[in-house]
């Protein structure tokens, strides 16, 4: 190795110029090295593994190193030291009502958003199957639509159709029948700060809409690889459309019905820019759900980085059991191969 | 046996037009539940769409209407030129979306490519685990790592910026990117990397001239994906650019737009459908690009 410029630092010694033959032999090295020890498929995934380590996995270990913590504001400054503080960001957190009431509400709203998507969503694959070429593009198209808009635009959307001053369903409503729509004053009537039950309707409403377009394509999907004559054999043995489905297509699509349900378990779960916008803010603590109440304890003033650890500490081991359910249905599925 | 109809004197409809018509009330219904379903599903978009184009008088009218009685373009001119949002023109927020997003397609492809190679070509320790990490890991939510991910960038100064917002993303979509192109790469078969290795090309030429071209179906695939994650992200980029206004994308714009309140609707829904318009044509333009009729070409050729 030639040293060309005497003053150069000795760390960039290694990169100097060396004869051609060199670089060529070492080069030649490596590659052997890499053959020899089957490092091939290691270093295709060392971008991979750099980038989920550090933005993902790094992040959640340090979360729950924070949760036994008193990580606020005078820690970030360094106006007070970090220390350990046990368990009690969880056993204020368990102490704290409200707590309970976004546990409450997170629960309540993902079984009835889960349950209308997979409903709706399934009811529209059917009818997806069933329809004549052009007219299912048309609904297939209509509901590509609503999968595409972004969460925020359909937020506000959503926001506005159900805005007290001018929004359409509160006018709509003031003109049905009592008998139809309940003896509330539907004009003006104020569904995101009256409480939890009409803001997480409208949430509700909202999820379902984005959200069963995925379902009824993936239930298309699978009533394509559903063999005709199954069924056209049931039906010549006397079985109706309902039996059809409740004893051949749903027994063949299980598996992918239970994906579903996972993954829409898994997301309406953890619902946070719906739910931020269509509430206003952080401003209704009364209409908190678990991802608002954990923002709200992690970054509104004074952020207590412990606390809201301990929340999302909470928040990924709830979706880490409804993962390993979903991560069972897959390599059942044969995933891996 | 004589049935009862046919003592009344009405003709009985033989079986065959008693079919016909069952078929056709069948066909009926389903038309018009089809109808119904797509209506429902595209009215939301359309009001979107009608309030955006609508003079102020109309949009809180007493009585809705529901086409613009006298159009305007007056809230997309108050958007483009900043004044309605008050932090600037909507372009501005575009471009940094538009930033954002590109790059993070580059990256996340690149990178995804590289270890879904790895995944599908080569049988090694740890390639189950690495997939089932995948599965785990894509499930975390992002306001479980917002919190140290803002401390952490904050730290080293990526917090107020689009690089930040870049490498975030393209991490957060890797997961789903890797567990879909293992899937194209796995069908494009080792006959064609093998005979150009046996014509001298080296590994690096047999990735660019072979194994590329032939997933690029896939890789527009996970483009899509990685494109919708970053376009649409919002509570990382809501934590990170705070009050860095110049800085803010798309959805954060919109975002600011719908708190600043002050009864807006007409600009609001301008900004959100153009906010909407370039990944809802997007999702049409691609609805049925997906072809792996290429592969087979290939081999045939």
């Amino acid at each position: 190795m030639v040293d060309t410029v005497t003053n150069q630092p000795a760390a960039r010694a290694s990169s100097a110029p060396r004869p051609p033959g060199a670089r060529r032999a070492s080069a030649a090295r490596l590659r052997a090295l890499i053959r020899r020890y089957r490092l091939a498929p290691y270093l295709l995934l060392l971008p991979s593994m750099a980038a989920i380590g550090l933005v993902l996995l790094w992040p959640v270990v340090q979360v729950g190193l924070y949760s036994f913590q008193n990580y606020g504001l005078a820690q970030t400054d360094g106006a007070a030291p970090t220390q350990w503080t046990g368990l009690s960001n969880f056993t204020a957190t368990f102490a704290d009502s409200e707590f309970w009431l976004s546990l409450r509400i997170t629960v309540l709203f993902a079984v009835a958003a889960v349950t209308l998507t997979l409903l709706t969503g399934t009811l529209v694959g059917l009818l997806l199957h069933h329809l004549g070429r052009l007219m299912a593009a048309f609904v297939g198209t209509a509901a590509l639509l609503a999968w595409a808009t972004p969460p925020v635009s359909a937020s506000v959307l959503f926001y506005w159709l159900f805005n007290p001053d001018g929004g359409l369903v509160d006018w709509s409503l003031a003109r049905l029948p009592h008998w139809l729509v309940g003896s509330t004053n539907w004009a003006g009537f104020n569904w995101t700060t009256s409480g939890a039950l009409p803001a997480y309707a409208v949430a509700t409403v909202l999820v379902v809409w984005q959200g069963f377009p995925f379902i009824a394509v993936s239930v298309l999907a699978g009533l394509k690889t559903v063999p005709a004559e199954l069924l056209e054999a049931a039906r010549v043995d006397g079985a109706g459309a309902w039996q059809g489905f409740r004893k051949i297509t749903y027994p063949l699509l299980k598996p992918i019905f239970l994906v579903l349900l996972l993954l829409s378990v898994i997301w309406d779960f953890n619902v946070f820019t719906q739910t931020y916008l269509l509430t206003g803010g952080l401003g209704n603590r009364d209409e908190f759900n678990l991802s608002l109440y954990l923002y709200d304890k992690a970054f509104t003033f004074p952020p207590s980085y412990g606390l809201g650890g301990a929340l999302a500490l909470i928040l990924t081991i709830i979706l880490l059991i409804i993962t390993v359910g979903y991560v069972r249905a897959s390599v059942r599925q044969g995933a891996l191969t | 046996m004589t049935s009862l109809t046919a003592l009344r004197g009405i003709p009985r409809p033989s079986a065959r037009t008693r079919a016909r018509t069952a078929r056709k009330t069948k066909k009926f219904t389903l038309n018009g539940c089809g109808v119904l379903v797509a209506l429902l599903t595209l009215f939301p978009i359309f009001w979107m769409v009608s309030t955006a184009f609508k003079p102020s008088q109309e949009i809180y009218s007493l009585t809705p209407h529901l086409l613009p009685a006298h159009p305007t373009l007056g809230n997309f001119s108050a958007v483009m030129s900043g004044q309605a949002s008050g932090i600037g023109s909507v372009w501005l927020f575009f471009r940094n979306s538009l930033v954002v997003t590109v790059s993070t397609v580059v990256l996340a492809s690149l990178v995804s490519l590289l270890a879904s190679v790895a995944v599908a070509r080569f049988r090694f320790r740890f390639r189950a685990s690495y997939l089932i990490m995948l599965l785990i890991v894509q499930m975390i939510p992002g306001q479980a790592l917002v919190i140290a991910l803002f401390l952490d960038f904050n730290r080293i100064g990526l917090l107020q910026s689009l690089p930040g917002l870049v490498l975030v993303y393209s991490a957060q979509a890797l997961p789903v990117s890797i567990w879909m192109l293992r899937n194209f790469v796995a069908t494009v078969p080792r006959e064609l990397e093998e005979a150009a290795a046996v014509d001298g090309a080296g590994a690096l030429r047999i990735f660019w001239r072979i194994l590329f071209p032939l997933v690029a179906p896939g890789l527009i695939a996970t483009s899509i994906f990685s494109f919708i994650t970053a376009y649409n992200e919002f509570i990382v980029a809501l934590t990170f650019l705070g009050q860095a206004h110049s800085d803010y994308t798309l959805p954060i714009y919109v975002t600011y737009f719908f708190n600043r309140g002050g009864a807006q609707w007409g600009p609001i829904m301008a900004a959100s459908t153009l906010y909407t318009i370039p990944v809802v044509a997007f999702f049409l333009l691609v609805q049925r690009r997906m072809t792996s009729g290429l592969v087979a070409g290939a081999v045939k050729g």
